[in-house]
């Protein structure tokens, strides 16, 4: 489908009045069988990733892995450092005396996973990301204020200018721009 | 009296007709429109005023040595612990509204979590600074971390003192990522709403391209409310923490198992205190009433008296516990602390913590904005002296009579408390001219639900 039309565009762009009307035609298009799109929403809007059908994401297993890692890095370096490395015999107390490694341990746990879930959703996201096409868009910078957009990319194996703005406009669009690349 | 205490909706959360653009608008231009009110330029002036007093306290301490406070034997621990323990409990109550209250669901956090955010940070930076200055010799402070030296030594990891370096730097690390994270969507907000082409890229910059795609949205969320998650366990961790600074000495008056909870809870007072301390004058200030309603408030006072009473039961414990246990060295700690030469300092926290705070049951209290900021600057002073009365009225008659003295603040100890509290408030009057000082994605969230519920 791929015309040179399509190669100097990145998408098409659609503006709708509010976050209902954007999850309602997101569905549609996404039944349409368009895969390459996305919703752009000045806030988190319900049911809107679930309208591309995009509702599992992998942040609770990174946190997770982030968290195992700190607390065992944690407290083998408290158990290496007391036990093997650098051994104080208080009163013949026993060295590896694990009630007074749990704090240490329970902090780095944290700490670690705190790093898992702030970097790894800005991985995810692939942020930090100075600079994308729609930026080009005049009217985007209202998705950080009260624009509700769908933006379906040249890319999709369906997309067709003029079918798809069609759909778009069908969708209830209240403007369809091109997006520039 | 109670026709609409019952379920908070998103009308009482938030007055007026505002459209997301308007709630937009109307946060974003503090920062942007450049009009900065004239009590803003006079707020600087005296806080950067009392920060060149901290430098100046700071630096003489640097040069002459930490003879230069009260501190001696027996109250080796003097102001700087005593101001440690204040600020970080202050802090927390940050950390509550944004990660606690964002579990509980408690809407009302929205439009004042990013502010009590911004003050848990600026608040545990005044706490942090205490400890190392305290040190004697604060250029030797990285001995605390874990690395390998040279000398071949390790810290040691059983004392309480490396849990609370521990601790404290966790939190200080956790408290700015989150913070940041939820500043991400109102980074590109701003940028997209300034003018200027370096606040553009300032800005632009700071939000790392944010453009509010919904599978963005899905995960922010996700990690956000993971992120609440850790922070929670976290923030009751670090006032247990350092109530163990304490719990796991010997002196009488610190060596007791109700500390951790004690603590936490005191802390929870004292940030709510500081939060409103806060919240009044600049909802005012800023004319942000309908953003920052009086239901605000008064759910903030409800938090503050429950917390209170939680402080209360650890006095009456801590009190009866000295009589119950029949060890002479608990019983007399109580007994001084009451009737010794501190005691109007005990009398004066009792007034300003338990009995001042009961006018908070009254709704009509709770509502009248005056009469919650006086008393807010009441709980926090009552607040500090109970750690001084912790700290410096606990050691100062120990075991044995023969090594008993008194402690007085000297002018430096004075002058490292009142310049901590300048730096503190010169951060926040630069956060709140740079950042927006409330969420403005989570406002407009509340606008659209504010409209789904409107009939």
């Amino acid at each position: 489908m791929n015309t040179s039309d399509n190669n100097e565009l990145y998408g098409l762009l659609a503006e709708f009045p509010g976050p209902e009307p954007l999850v309602q035609a997101t569905a549609q298009v996404y039944a349409a069988g368009y895969r390459r799109l996305d919703a752009y929403a000045p806030m988190p809007v319900e049911g809107l990733a679930e309208a591309m059908n995009f509702r599992r994401t992998s942040m609770p297993l990174i946190v997770l892995i982030g968290g195992i890692i700190g607390g065992l890095s944690g407290y083998l370096l408290q158990y290496w450092v007391a036990v093997i490395e650098y051994p104080v015999n208080v009163g013949g107390r026993p060295l590896h005396s694990w009630p007074a490694f749990i704090p240490i341990t329970f902090e780095t746990t944290i700490l670690l996973g705190t790093f898992a879930g702030v970097f790894g959703m800005l991985a995810l996201n692939g942020l930090p990301r100075p600079h994308h096409p729609l930026f080009g868009v005049a009217q985007f910078k209202r998705a950080s204020r009260d624009g509700f957009f769908l933006c379906v990319e040249t890319s999709d194996r369906k997309f067709s200018l003029d079918q798809t703005r069609d759909l778009l406009t069908a969708a209830g669009a209240i403007e369809v721009i091109d997006v520039p690349r | 009296m109670a026709e609409h205490d019952n379920k908070t909706t998103a009308a009482d959360l938030l007055h007026g007709d505002y459209t997301y653009g308007t709630v937009t608008d109307k946060i974003s231009a503090v920062v942007l429109s450049g009009r900065t009110p004239r009590s803003w330029y006079v707020g600087f002036a005296i806080a950067f005023a009392l920060v060149m007093l901290l430098l100046w306290a700071v630096t003489y301490l640097f040069v002459r040595g930490v003879g230069i406070w009260g501190i001696d034997i027996p109250v080796a621990w003097g102001f700087a612990i005593v101001n440690f323990v204040w600020w970080i409990g202050i802090g927390h109550a940050g950390t509550l509204i944004s990660a606690i209250l964002l579990l509980l669901r408690q809407e009302w956090r929205t439009s004042i979590n990013r502010f009590a955010e911004a003050m848990t940070l600026f608040a545990v930076a005044c706490a942090g600074m205490f400890p190392l200055l305290h040190l004697g010799r604060p250029e030797y402070f990285y001995y605390l971390i874990p690395y390998p030296a040279t000398t071949g030594v390790w810290p040691q990891f059983r004392s309480p003192l490396m849990w609370d370096f521990f601790a404290v730097s966790t939190y200080a690390t956790v408290s700015v990522l989150f913070w940041y994270v939820g500043l991400i969507p109102d980074m590109a907000t701003l940028r997209d709403r300034a003018t200027g082409r370096f606040a553009q890229i300032t800005y632009g910059i700071l939000s790392m391209g944010w453009r509010g795609s919904a599978r963005h949205w899905l995960r922010y969320q996700r990690a956000y409310l993971i992120l609440a998650g850790l922070a929670t366990p976290l923030v009751v961790s670090v006032h247990s923490i350092v109530s163990l600074d304490f719990a796991v000495s010997i002196v009488p008056g610190w060596h007791s198992t109700i500390f951790p909870p004690y603590f936490v809870a005191g802390a929870i007072y004292s940030g709510f205190a500081m939060v409103l301390t806060i919240a009044i004058p600049l909802r005012k200030v800023y004319s942000l009433q309908d953003l920052v309603t009086i239901r605000h408030l008064d759910n903030m006072a409800k938090v503050m008296l429950a917390s209170g009473m939680v402080v209360a039961y650890g006095y009456i414990m801590e009190t009866f516990i000295a009589w119950y246990s029949g060890n002479i060295f608990e019983q007399y700690m109580m007994y001084n602390r009451m009737f010794g030469p501190y005691g109007w300092c005990y009398w004066l926290l009792i007034a300003c913590n338990i009995a001042i705070p009961q006018l908070l049951w009254f709704r009509a209290m709770r509502r009248s904005v005056p009469a919650l900021f006086i008393l807010a600057l009441v709980i926090n002073v009552g607040m500090w002296l109970e750690r001084f009365v912790i700290v410096v009225v606990s050691l100062h008659r120990d075991h044995l009579p023969s090594s008993w003295g008194m402690y007085y603040p000297t002018v430096w100890d004075w002058a490292t408390l009142l310049g901590s509290l300048g730096l503190f408030a010169a951060l926040l009057f630069v956060f709140i001219r740079l950042l927006p000082m409330i969420s403005i994605f989570e406002m407009r969230e509340l606008v659209e639900e504010k409209q789904e519920q409107a009939p």
